[in-house]
């Protein structure tokens, strides 16, 4: 085991001189090959994390979404739909909800506003998210202008700001009274936004959903289900820019991997056909050669996974953040929970060591093959 | 300092930041459950449907309840223009509905 141990010990020794020996191209492609893996774990981790936390924020999601849709657009739903929901069997809560968007000409942003429930927040008074405390400057106590449908202009006092832990779900929101949003918005008493529907069973949800189809035609139904399967799917690998980065990415490493299987420079060659000449045996320097592609590989494997978690967990996705900001004026600061697992880290093992370090193997197996005269020639 | 030595060293010392890194993940997990549990309390109570990730635009606020229309709201012919509109994919229920025609 010990002289096992040893003859690894004095190959490594070799292959690090012999790495050392073109040092600028070994450095750089290092540094390509640790990008490529940066990026590809921060997307694994960033995607997952997010689909992960979105499917536990939204377990607790309305069951069903009730819109009223008038060609083919969202509309306000009249309360009077809520008795006729009611008389069907096995549901056990319709409630309407007030929300909807306010452009602030300020900043330039868009709000959600919710009213909240009766009792929550007085007259006059609103909660608002971290995110437009940010944009407005606004604090508990301040004062903020709201231009009402009619153009008068109302101002309502921050009563609460909303904690910060909770910015992935409320960095725009503004919670207000009822009367207070039916007097901005002009919406009359007898309308909601939508309805949202408990039922008592879960497993009679879609015939609950089928019959509320049936009964109010001009209604869309909305299931959890469906709410909980679009952040699964918004971030899937099909997605949009995850494709993109995924595919340039794919294309880095099977330059990587073309570079390699395509043949060994003239120097490479040489080298080999010396060791040879000098009484190297061929699993020696298939030997040298593995460890030349692990040594790139894991060096470049470990920095990349590990610079990953500090850029996903640690800077909140600081590179990510450009692009998922897009245009918006309101961002919302939020540290992801890591949900991370050893299958990933053991799935890009296996993308990425792997293919490499065969692919450094095989031109060298057939190098070392030949005859080391013709080699050195 | 033999050349090996100096490598294995700089691998294991990885491999040790790469256990403490699942050991930190599963800590933060834990230390961060409280703050999750008030994010579900917050959807729970207000009857919360999305995420604020993107809020350039309504669909891309509230992804969950963007109807047909939205990314075609300001003539017929204007066709998704927001970053974030090509970040992320249509919901399931609009794909499903369009996937006869596609």
């Amino acid at each position: 085991m010990v002289k096992w141990i040893d003859r690894q010990r004095n190959i490594i020794d070799f292959t690090l001189s012999s790495l050392f020996r073109r040092k600028g191209k070994n450095t750089a492609l290092i540094a390509v090959y640790s990008l490529v893996i940066f990026v590809l774990a921060s997307v694994v981790f960033f995607t997952y994390s997010i689909k992960k936390e979105a499917s536990l924020i939204l377990k607790d999601a309305p069951e069903i979404v009730l819109q009223r849709l008038v060609a083919g657009r969202h509309e306000l739903i009249p309360l009077s739909y809520m008795n006729r929901i009611r008389e069907i069997k096995g549901v056990s809560a319709v409630k309407g909800r007030l929300w909807g968007y306010y452009y602030d000409p300020i900043v330039g942003a868009n709000y959600t506003m919710i009213a909240a429930e009766d009792g929550h927040l007085p007259p006059g008074r609103i909660a608002i998210g971290q995110g437009i405390s940010r944009a407005r400057l606004a604090f508990e106590g301040d004062t903020l202008e709201f231009k009402k449908h009619d153009g008068v202009l109302v101002h309502l006092e921050v009563k609460d700001i909303l904690s910060s832990g909770s910015e992935l779900v409320s960095s725009d929101l503004i919670l207000i009274s009822e009367d207070d949003f039916r007097a901005l918005f002009g919406t009359s008493k007898d309308y909601a936004t939508d309805l949202t529907v408990g039922v008592m069973n879960a497993r009679e949800l879609l015939t609950i959903a089928g019959k509320i189809a049936e009964r109010l035609p001009d209604t869309r139904v909305i299931l959890k289900d469906e709410i909980l399967r679009t952040y699964d799917a918004v971030f899937n690998w099909r997605g949009g820019m995850l494709i993109v980065i995924l595919l340039g990415a794919l294309l880095a490493f099977i330059i990587f991997a073309w570079d390699k299987a395509s043949g060994l420079s003239q120097e490479e060659r040489r080298e080999i056909g010396i060791l040879k000449a000098i009484g190297w045996e061929t699993s020696d320097v298939i030997l040298m050669k593995f460890w030349e592609g692990m040594v790139i590989s894991l060096s470049s494997f470990l920095t990349g996974v590990l610079l990953a978690y500090v850029h996903i967990f640690f800077t909140s996705s600081m590179l990510f953040e450009p692009v998922l900001k897009g245009w918006a004026v309101l961002y919302p600061h939020f540290k992801l929970i890591p949900f991370i697992d050893a299958s990933q880290v053991v799935a890009l093992f296996f993308l990425t060591v792997v293919p490499y370090t065969v692919a450094t193997i095989i031109p060298s197996w057939r190098a070392a093959t030949v005859d080391p005269d013709s080699v050195m020639r | 300092m033999r050349r090996s030595s100096l490598f294995l060293i700089y691998l294991a010392l990885n491999v040790v930041l790469l256990f403490f890194m699942f050991v930190h993940a599963s800590y933060q997990r834990e230390a961060d459950a409280r703050i999750l549990a008030e994010k579900t309390e917050m959807v729970k109570r207000l009857q919360l449907t999305d995420l604020c990730l993107f809020t350039e635009a309504s669909y891309t606020r509230h992804l969950s309840m963007a109807d047909l229309h939205t990314p075609f709201q300001d003539s017929p012919m204007s066709l998704e223009h927001f970053p974030s509109g090509s970040l992320v994919m249509p919901p399931e229920s609009i794909r499903k509905m369009n996937g006869k025609v596609d």
